[in-house]
């Protein structure tokens, strides 16, 4: 479904601030596959993630999604197989523009943006319905901007948003490391319904060793640039943060 | 006094649509334009030498239009092609329009239109016989504002217009949806700068001629007529924001013109602009400061 194969990206090649982010990073996601990545700061989950959305061209290797090679398209081409949350809450949607506009934008994604309404009555029955499955009490401020919603509602707002037309993959770049812990649980929550719910092939990457552990069928932890653990299944399902732990001190 | 008021809102009126288009850069897109400096004489040459050539004054008007669509589309290119930052693309395509508009008004410094057919005196001819050119300039400003108005209007409502929009509001966020930011900043750029070219246009056709240095601190002028309207009539809707914006323009020259009137020496026009907007821009900030230390200093803001 998804195949990274020996991707390589330097920062800054050639100065002092020479910095290899990812040293042929490698590995494969199967239809429906929910895979965690931890790793410590600089070891290239972000970079990997960020390899894989388009957001820079990678120097050698090649990005496969169901067999269709995307190592070249510009992001915002990738963007029909990809849903995504960021890190930063404020990333993921546009302030200035309201909800229903929002949620509008994602609905198009990838189509032709020509001159019918940017929002149909048809489509704000469907939001409605969606945003009251969040359970925030969204459904009702549909004509809000969305700078007034605080970073947990952004966040889930984007989830939704990312989720809107089943994405091939879902990339989750930290997407609760900003938030109070009750909204981050309450985001992780509503993050594994939907994803289980449609099953949606998804990567989460995460700082924190629990919920790596907790969610998902997969795990991976990199280092310097490269996958250096991974485990499955019930394997997975058998380790414990002491592990983890153990092996991020190597 | 009433001749006064009654020119000012005329002009005002034909400033409005350039301070739609500074708004469409400024606010929407979120970018200081500095073209405007020079796609505003561009409509007014392109008119002028229309115009002067015996042509017809609404043809002109278009051709100011799209003329200044031409610069806002170089602009674009500069800055999203060639990845120069987007105030200095400005800059580069402004210094570089004041040699292409000597070109348009073939190699003139400026094009008078005295006893020209323009699209006032052709206004003019279906007003009362009572009527002077100010009010031909009140009633085709008018006519042009709200029509420009409807069009931004709806354009912003459709799939494409929100595009843009997002791509201004937050680019990351566009190009996760799909959306090619370069050519929206492009179309963006475009848009705004057709409607600064026609508004140059009609305001060359008023004065009566076209001049090359006729630009200089329009960008100013626009500002200060966005965020006067702005403060003074709302930004609730979008629809409130447009209006805001007409009325901002007009309130602006009629201001100058009693400034004018109090014996503020003409040279000292762009001094006093310059310094309203600064004055303008830094109010939202001492309000805040302000309400931060009625609250005893604590307090952040809830976002």
């Amino acid at each position: 479904m998804l195949s990274v194969e020996e991707v390589r990206k330097t920062f800054n090649a050639g100065t002092v601030n020479e910095r290899i982010a990812l040293d042929g990073v490698t590995f494969r996601l199967e239809e429906g596959d929910f895979i965690t990545v931890v790793g410590g700061n600089g070891s290239g989950k972000s970079t990997t993630m960020n390899a894989i959305a388009g957001v820079f061209p990678i120097d050698s290797g090649s990005v496969r999604i169901d067999g269709r090679d995307i190592t070249a398209l510009p992001e915002y081409k990738r963007a029909a197989y990809l849903g995504r949350v960021f890190q930063d809450p404020m990333m993921g949607s546009a302030a200035r523009m309201n909800i229903e506009e929002n949620l509008a934008l994602a609905y198009r994604k990838c189509r032709r943006r020509g001159l019918g309404w940017g929002v149909t009555k048809k489509e704000r029955g469907k939001y409605r319905e969606l945003l009251a499955q969040l359970d925030l009490g969204l459904e009702d401020r549909m004509t809000s901007r969305v700078g007034l919603l605080s970073g947990g509602q952004r966040q889930a707002l984007t989830l939704l948003m990312a989720t809107l037309n089943k994405p091939a993959l879902l990339l989750l770049d930290e997407h609760t490391a900003a938030l109070d812990p009750k909204t981050a649980g309450k985001v992780l929550a509503l993050t594994e319904k939907i994803v289980t719910e449609n099953k949606i092939t998804t990567l989460m990457v995460t700082h924190n060793m629990h919920d790596a552990l907790r969610y998902g069928n997969r795990v991976m932890m990199m280092r310097d640039g490269r996958a250096v653990f991974e485990a499955a299944g019930e394997e997975k399902a058998r380790l414990k943060v002491a592990d983890m732990l153990e092996m991020f001190e190597i | 006094m009433t001749g006064i008021i009654l020119g000012a809102a005329g002009l005002g009126l034909l400033w409005s649509v350039m301070t739609i288009g500074v708004f469409l850069t400024y606010r929407v897109l979120d970018i200081a334009d500095l073209t405007a400096e020079g796609s505003i004489v561009t409509g007014a040459a392109a008119a002028a030498v229309i115009i002067a050539g015996g042509g017809n004054p609404f043809a002109a008007s278009l051709a100011a239009f799209l003329a200044g669509a031409a610069t806002g589309l170089i602009t674009g290119l500069l800055h999203t092609k060639l990845k120069i930052p987007a105030l200095l693309s400005g800059i580069l395509c402004m210094i570089a329009l004041y040699s292409i508009n000597i070109r348009i008004m073939k190699g003139a410094a400026n094009v008078s239109l005295l006893r020209k057919t323009t699209v006032y005196t052709e206004v003019l001819r279906l007003l009362p016989s009572a009527a002077n050119k100010d009010m031909a300039a009140i009633a085709a400003g008018l006519l042009c504002a709200a029509a420009v108005c409807a069009a931004v209007y709806w354009f912003f409502g459709t799939e494409l217009g929100s595009a843009i929009r997002a791509a201004g509001d937050n680019m990351k966020m566009a190009r996760s949806q799909g959306i090619n930011t370069d050519n929206m900043i492009i179309m963006g750029l475009a848009l705004s700068n057709a409607l600064i070219g026609l508004s140059g246009g009609l305001i060359a056709q008023y004065l009566g001629f076209a001049d090359v240095s006729m630009g200089i601190g329009s960008i100013v002028i626009g500002l200060a007529s966005v965020i006067i309207g702005e403060v003074l009539f709302g930004v609730k809707t979008f629809r409130r924001t447009l209006f805001s914006l007409v009325c901002g323009s007009v309130v602006y020259r009629i201001v100058i013109a009693f400034v004018y009137k109090l014996g503020m020496p003409a040279s000292d026009l762009k001094l006093f602009t310059a310094m309203t907007v600064a004055a303008a821009l830094y109010l939202p900030k001492l309000t805040k400061k302000w309400a931060k230390r009625a609250k005893g200093g604590g307090g952040n803001a809830v976002g």
